[in-house]
């Protein structure tokens, strides 16, 4: 239908994209993880000391299991606010549902450094939630652990991805024909039932898909923990940070992003298995 | 049926009907899409809803399935009030109009869904269900998803699944509209013949007038939120109580006529009828009610005029022809006999000549 020349035309500038923004980055990632650090430079000599390293020094794998702890964390409550918002949007409101749409997502719009910064006035120990407790009498001195602890990391971050829960499921519950929930009801089935048998079976593309977006998103931050995280929740992210930046061990710090983009791409893969098997129309 | 309030907790429908649609009305906000509606339907009919889109045909089975509440009036079942009751706990099924199977089961799973969610003993559900796909002979697809089904299929998939839970009342949403003509005849053939041999009570609604003609054991005409007429097929034919009822159902000629002392006037046309005031009226008359007056056996007290032939439409076993009597348009269809051209005598029987109400 189109010309050849069009087609190559037209495919160019994501080819170069790619080229130059993801495949050449990753190749060289990949190569570094490979090298090792001799006498303060960067040596090309083949080895795998980088990642003997990460299974021998138990700093590493700690930090990988807490990173993805807290994006479990941040996952599943993203999906206990987000689900039962999305559901209640799409099925109980009718008259402005569009201004309640862009409610959930105009925190989107503001910088991930300010909502961060948000976080850090509120959790603080001269903050606006310890000095609303003790104005209530409920503490006498400020509570230290809102602050730097994984606890202020999962919150933050929770308030941060629950959106991108939000949307996926939201069109999900919003393509269910509203029939099928009516022949539920018709065939017997009342509100628990049919919502157990045919809207939560039917949501589940978009659960997944919110569930990976939060899982993937929250298990590479490094700004959380930097922000609200304090030295007990430094995350795997963090890490990478400063070996590629004051710690300079790029080798090191590669093999770990290598093994980081493993575990997504793995994620990402059986996610979408999931969802064909899903998704049925 | 204007029971109190009082009396009618305690009655149960008379007659024996199974369904009573007791003065029902329904708005939504200021617009009436049901006014006053009150029918019966008895235990093993087949009842259509008739009637155009926007008639409010479909607002009336979505209260009898409780997706709706009516705004006034009350539904009954077998002498038990209806309308109060959430839909999942109403003895009726619904074939949905684009079927509403569920993309997510199977065919088999999709029949056994109403037996799954009540409490039917686990045991009895696969044989009810290979039962049901025999009935719509879609054994062979029992695994299948519905995706994979062509539209009769879904159909019948539909049909199953609403059958096997053995409502009480079938609500049938213009099942057969999207399929194609071939199919919907048999599809046709098939309803009644499953209704027949089952015995449910069908509660059908459809624009389409054929299909509802041909299907029915009466017809219940809607039209703009209020029944027109309900009546059998033959009786509304024969005996339109309206206009728009004539015109709906078949074709018709009307004549608006004068009456006085006991004859009807239409321009040169007169002829005796009883029991009508003077004034003005209307009369039905149907196309194959007038012929050549020469085709008349007996030819004592027909109403005889000449007309000029305008038309003609041949269609197999019959023709059907455009007069022109006086500038007025009548049709006229005969049985096949050739080409007719220019003047000719025509009558009919002043009997088929229906007086109808104009509204």
């Amino acid at each position: 239908m189109f010309s050849r020349s069009y087609k190559v035309f037209i495919s160019l500038p994501p080819l170069l994209w790619v080229t130059l923004f993801l495949l050449i980055p990753y190749a060289l990632m990949f190569a570094h993880s490979f090298w090792l650090v001799r006498d303060g430079v960067i040596s090309r000599e083949w080895n795998l000391h980088n990642y003997a390293k990460l299974f021998q020094n138990p700093v590493y794998l700690e930090v990988l299991f807490r990173s993805i702890g807290i994006a479990a964390g941040v996952t599943l409550l993203s999906l206990l606010l987000g689900y039962p918002l999305a559901y209640y949007m799409s099925f109980h409101v009718s008259a402005r549902k569009d201004l309640l749409y862009q409610l959930v997502i105009v925190p989107l719009w503001v910088s991930y450094l300010v909502r961060g910064y948000a976080w850090k006035t509120i959790l603080g120990s001269q903050g606006v939630l310890n000095g609303f407790l003790e104005y209530l009498h409920i503490t006498n001195e400020p509570v230290s652990f809102f602050l730097y602890s994984p606890f202020a990391v999962v919150l933050m971050l929770t308030h941060i991805y629950t959106p991108f829960v939000f949307l996926p499921l939201y069109a999900s519950l919003e393509h269910i024909p509203r029939n099928l929930i009516e022949a539920s009801h018709d065939l017997g089935a009342g509100p628990r039932k049919t919502f157990l048998r045919i809207i939560l079976p039917l949501s589940l593309p978009g659960l997944l898909a919110g569930a990976t977006f939060a899982f993937v998103l929250a298990l590479g931050d490094f700004l959380a923990p930097l922000l609200v995280g304090g030295p007990s929740s430094i995350m795997i992210a963090n890490i990478v940070q400063s070996l590629f930046g004051t710690a300079y061990d790029w080798p090191l710090g590669a093999a770990i992003s290598v093994c980081i983009l493993l575990i997504t791409v793995t994620l990402l893969f059986l996610a979408e298995r999931l969802e064909k098997r899903w998704s049925f129309r | 049926m204007s029971a109190t309030p009082a009396s009618a907790s305690l009655s149960t429908a008379p007659s024996g009907a199974l369904l009573e649609v007791r003065d029902v009305s329904k708005r939504f906000g200021p617009r009436e899409v049901l006014k006053d509606i009150s029918l019966q339907i008895a235990g093993g009919e087949f009842l259509t809803l008739l009637g155009e889109s926007g008639s409010g045909k479909t607002t009336l089975l979505r209260l009898i399935a409780g997706f709706e509440q009516p705004s006034s009036g009350e539904i009954w079942m077998s002498g038990r009030r209806l309308d109060t009751l959430p839909p999942h706990k109403r003895r009726v099924n619904t074939v949905f109009q684009n079927y509403a199977l569920f993309p997510h089961l199977s065919v088999a799973e999709n029949i056994a869904y109403g037996m799954r969610v009540t409490r039917v003993p686990v045991k009895e559900i696969p044989v009810r269900v290979d039962d049901a796909l025999r009935m719509v002979k879609m054994q062979e697809y029992a695994a299948g998803r519905p995706s994979k089904l062509s539209g009769g299929q879904q159909q019948r998939v539909a049909l199953a699944r609403a059958l096997v839970n053995r409502p009480q009342l079938l609500l049938l949403d213009e099942p057969l509209s999207a399929l194609d003509a071939n199919l919907r005849k048999q599809m046709q053939g098939e309803l009644k013949q499953l209704q027949r041999a089952l015995g449910i009570t069908f509660l059908f609604v459809t624009h389409d007038q054929d299909e509802a003609m041909t299907l029915s054991d009466r017809i219940a005409l809607l039209r703009n939120g209020a029944l027109e007429q309900v009546d059998s097929p033959r009786a509304i034919y024969a005996r339109p109580a309206t206009a728009y009822a004539a015109q709906f159902i078949g074709q018709t000629n009307l004549l608006r006529c004068e009456i006085q002392d006991g004859i009807a006037r239409s321009g040169s046309l007169q002829w005796p009828v009883a029991g009508l005031a003077n004034g003005t009226a209307t009369f039905s008359i149907r196309p194959e009610s007038i012929r050549f007056a020469a085709d008349f056996a007996a030819a004592n007290n027909l109403v005889h005029f000449r007309a000029i032939v305008r038309q003609q439409v041949f269609s197999g076993a019959s023709e059907q022809l455009e007069i022109d009597l006086a500038g007025e348009s009548l049709r006229v269809r005969v049985p096949a006999r050739g080409p007719v051209y220019g003047e000719h005598d025509f009558g009919f029987s002043p009997a088929d000549a229906i007086a109808v109400r104009e509204t």
